[in-house]
């Protein structure tokens, strides 16, 4: 009796719920499966109910069946499938969009994929590999990058998976609803050890986070990090104002529009001040392509610091007015 | 001759065959596989060929269960892991499934349209060489010796090979060019063949065969060849341009220098995505042949099958990037693929409900074809939902790149379409070899592989929910997934034991099986007029055709089809 207990525990059908989207895309996913098994079964019973009556050596089964039209059943098993499905889309894209409003008071935190390891950052400068520490009932922002192929971090507790590519940010967000560990796995196939590019989520009190944070060696703070090397990079020099070459101010630009020399405008979100830094090809209207490319001179964790940075101008008031 | 008795009639005399063509010998018997150009011998070399790669990346995949039926197991270290699923993922979509659906249609087609041959039957040839020595090229990277650039061996990219990691910075050697190459290869090999199908199904029908008569699998098929010939091409030029990126210092797929990361992604799915609807379309014809003619009945709703095989095919073009809902595209596009997977269901269930409509009220035989059609169904059915339930975006935040994923393509593929190709086979072998295929022997594959599948795909459902990701050598224990892993890996040596019946069944039936004569299963087309095997020549005169079932008409002259057409 006692063993097979043992074997039974052995089949568990359902990962935990540890975020406050999980119970979210669950009742989707029961529902759906509801839907489908019903469908299923309800099919599967027509077909053997058909085989066994329809069997050719069952002499005594009405087999004429006229000249009935075919269609008006095919609209049927047409349409009304198509209604369920439908329905299920709709769902399905209401919670899709709730997702993808990222909630605004968010701990960002940086998360870099390398062959095979994940290093995470937060905020306050603390650093971590393979692990990530975050506080209970707050919502947490993932900015991630790879530095080189396609990774992707799947938290599976928290019902969120989101690739990891190199030269871009991808972001995904999560509200821990319950302190523990949870697993952390790359999703996508990087190459020979991608079996062992895993990890663990310590979901933990806030007091305890906070104990967490101020623990060990006292780093620099992400923001400060990316002014200082705005200053000893010489970004300083072009972009605050009274420099030598015109260049555009940073103050307050993040999050706003920008329109190019193309004629495009687009929102200087942290895939543009990445690619600014990096490639300039997309140059704001009526400023000189001057701006030397810093692609190869500074690693992902520098170049994350700098967006940092420069998105901190973008809560400060200008520091001087800057007309144009 | 000797003796002087015979007679000798004029145009028949037979000259003497050159040194190492003798009728007979194994040499001529070689010669003759290498120099045909007869539709129905390069038929039988594809399916031969499939079924050989078939075995080899069987035990691929055997290897691979091995390797994680456990926590920590060590069968294999991670580099030839990952090589085994390349391999497997690579060699069953191009040199298994592609082979089948091009040995089917080069053997079937012809016959079921009344035509002498293909089209262009030395450009068939010349596909079938480029499909057969193109998979040898890949094979060939197991033992190739080292590059300029370092070290070969088979490549460990993953079927879809996602850029970067293709790129000379992760692999140096050959390894991906082999991969490249050869799916360059058979491609071009593929487009041809696509092109001379629809040629032949557009010019060569036999009089009368207008296209509202034509049987579905033609149909299926003409719509297969359509997509091959639209979607492999962007493949090609894929790996042209990973070629190009590889060793001319093209920047395609390069972040750093401006290249996108997931163009790469962008091209393989446009082909990736439609390759599952041409390799399903052939096995839904099968379908149509099988069940109205073991439920002794007209199919249910010819125009609306035929509607919905076209439809298929249009809108699997833009399906494509549901395979990508977790790269960080916008919402639009999300939402637009998640809506278009959702409509491809529609075509494709009301297929399995005009097919369930033809057995109402039919006389069913259970043969062997019959059986393994009734399991595609409900198996095909399955994985149609969870293809549903994973185009509903927010599921793929839990379940894509999973073993969910896993288990919902080869439903598609092995519950589907292998079970489908068995089913044509069993139908079609007396007609190809002249004697039946043993029933017992039948049984036992049918039974054994139907076990073996769902015991080892039905519990990848579970180890994918519960979090276990693709392409993993090993894992920890106290996951929750071990129990699922040890029963999929006792599936697949199920599977393997009623494949290896199959085969024996194939080889024994040929030589040991009982006579099949012209039309075994009192079917309705014309495939089943001719003799089996069919003369090279296919029809003494081609047959004149006047409704969708021209064998039913010959047969029952009292009450044919034409009066109500």
């Amino acid at each position: 009796m006692n063993r097979l207990a043992i074997i039974l525990a052995q089949f568990q059908f359902w990962p935990d719920q540890g975020s406050t989207l999980a119970g979210d895309v669950d009742r989707l996913f029961w529902t759906l499966t509801g839907v489908c098994g019903t469908i299923l079964l309800a099919i599967a019973f027509v077909i053997i109910y058909f085989l066994a009556k329809y069997r050719r050596s069952n002499p005594n089964v009405d087999r004429s069946l006229g000249d009935k039209p075919t269609l008006p059943a095919e609209a049927t098993w047409t349409v009304i499938p198509f209604f369920i499905f439908i329905g299920m889309f709709i769902w399905g894209s209401i919670i899709y969009f709730h997702k993808n409003q990222v909630p605004r008071e968010a701990i960002e935190i940086e998360v870099i994929g390398k062959q095979w390891m994940w290093k995470i950052q937060h905020p306050e400068g603390k650093k971590e590999i393979n692990e990530l520490h975050v506080p209970l009932g707050k919502t947490i922002k993932l900015i991630m990058t790879s530095q080189d192929v396609i990774h992707d971090f799947g938290l599976p507790a928290f019902r969120v998976k989101e690739d990891v590519l190199p030269g871009r940010y991808t972001t995904e967000w999560f509200t821990p609803t319950k302190t523990g560990v949870f697993r952390i796995f790359c999703n996508q196939y990087c190459g020979t050890d991608h079996a062992n590019m895993t990890g663990q989520v310590y979901v933990m009190e806030p007091q305890a986070y906070a104990a967490w944070l101020r623990s060990g060696m006292n780093p620099t703070p992400i923001v400060q990090a990316g002014g200082e090397l705005y200053r000893s990079l010489g970004c300083s020099g072009c972009h605050e104002p009274n420099g030598v070459v015109r260049a555009p101010s940073l103050h307050g630009l993040f999050g706003h529009p920008v329109p190019l020399q193309d004629g495009r405008v687009v929102i200087a979100d942290e895939r543009y001040l990445r690619d600014c830094i990096l490639l300039n090809y997309e140059i704001p209207a009526s400023y000189e392509p001057v701006m030397p490319s810093f692609a190869g001179r500074l690693s992902e964790d520098q170049i994350y610091q700098l967006i940092a940075y420069i998105k901190s101008l973008a809560a400060n008031e200008p520091e001087t007015a800057s007309v144009p | 001759m000797a003796n002087g008795t015979s007679t000798i009639d004029v145009g028949t005399e037979e000259f003497p065959a050159l040194p190492g063509q003798e009728k007979g010998t194994l040499t001529g018997w070689i010669q003759d596989l290498v120099f045909t150009v007869d539709h129905k011998k390069l038929g039988l070399l594809y399916i031969g060929t499939a079924w050989l790669f078939f075995v080899a990346a069987g035990i691929m995949a055997t290897l691979i269960r091995l390797q994680v039926a456990w926590p920590g197991n060590h069968v294999v270290d991670p580099a030839t892991f990952n090589a085994l699923f390349t391999m497997h993922g690579t060699i069953m979509i191009f040199w298994v499934a592609m082979p089948l659906i091009f040995g089917f249609a080069n053997y079937v087609v012809p016959l079921q349209i009344g035509a002498r041959d293909m089209a262009f039957p030395r450009l068939n040839a010349f596909s079938f060489w480029l499909t057969f020595f193109s998979g040898c090229l890949l094979m060939f990277s197991y033992v190739a010796g080292p590059s300029l650039y370092g070290a070969s061996g088979p490549p460990q990219v993953a079927w879809f090979a996602l850029a970067p990691l293709t790129s000379r910075a992760f692999y140096p050697g050959p390894s991906v060019d082999y991969w490249s190459l050869s799916l360059l290869v058979s491609g071009i090999g593929s487009v041809t063949g696509g092109v001379n199908v629809m040629t032949t199904i557009f010019c060569y029908r036999t009089k009368g065969m207008t296209l509202y008569r034509m049987p579905l699998f033609t149909w299926a098929t003409l719509t297969t060849m359509f997509l091959v010939v639209v979607f492999l091409p962007p493949l090609s030029a894929a790996q042209i341009m990973l070629t190009l990126q590889r060793y001319a210092g093209a920047k395609f797929f390069e972040p750093l220098a401006g290249g996108s990361p997931i163009l790469w992604q962008h091209f393989f799915w446009i082909f990736g995505h439609p390759e599952v609807y041409i390799l399903v379309l052939p096995a839904f014809g099968i379908l149509s042949e099988v069940i109205p003619v073991f439920s002794r009945k007209p199919i249910f709703g010819y125009p609306m099958m035929v509607a919905a095989i076209v439809l298929i095919g249009f809108v699997s073009a833009g399906v494509w990037a549901h395979h990508m809902f977790t790269v960080g595209l916008n919402s639009f596009s999300v939402t637009f693929f998640a809506f278009a997977t959702l409509v491809i269901a529609i075509p494709t269930g009301l297929k399995i409900f005009n097919w369930v409509g033809t057995m109402y009220g039919g006389k069913i035989r259970y043969e062997l074809p019959m059986l393994f059609c009734l399991a595609f169904i409900l198996q095909f059915l399955i994985a149609g939902l969870t293809g549903v339930m994973l185009g509903v975006a927010p599921f793929d935040w839990q379940l894509n790149d999973s073993y969910f994923v896993v288990a919902h393509f080869h439903y598609v593929i092995v519950g589907g379409i292998v079970f489908g190709i068995f089913a044509g086979t069993y139908y079609w072998y007396p007609k190809a070899f002249g004697r039946m295929m043993d029933n017992r022997l039948g049984l036992w594959h049918f039974w054994l592989f139907l076990i073996g599948f769902h015991l080892t795909f039905d519990p990848q459902h579970f180890s994918g929910i519960l979090g276990m990701p693709r392409r993993i050598y090993t894992y920890q224990p106290g996951r929750g997934w071990e129990i699922w892993n040890l029963l999929s890996t006792i599936g697949a040596f199920f599977q393997a034991a009623g494949a290896l019946l199959f085969v024996i069944n194939l080889f024994w039936s040929a030589w040991k099986g009982k006579e099949a004569g012209e039309d075994p299963w009192d079917a309705w087309t014309l495939e089943w007029e001719t003799t089996s095997p069919p003369p090279d020549y296919n029809f003494e005169t081609l047959p004149e055709v006047r409704s969708r079932r021209p064998l039913w008409d010959l047969k029952h002259p009292e009450d044919p089809d034409w009066k109500f057409e």
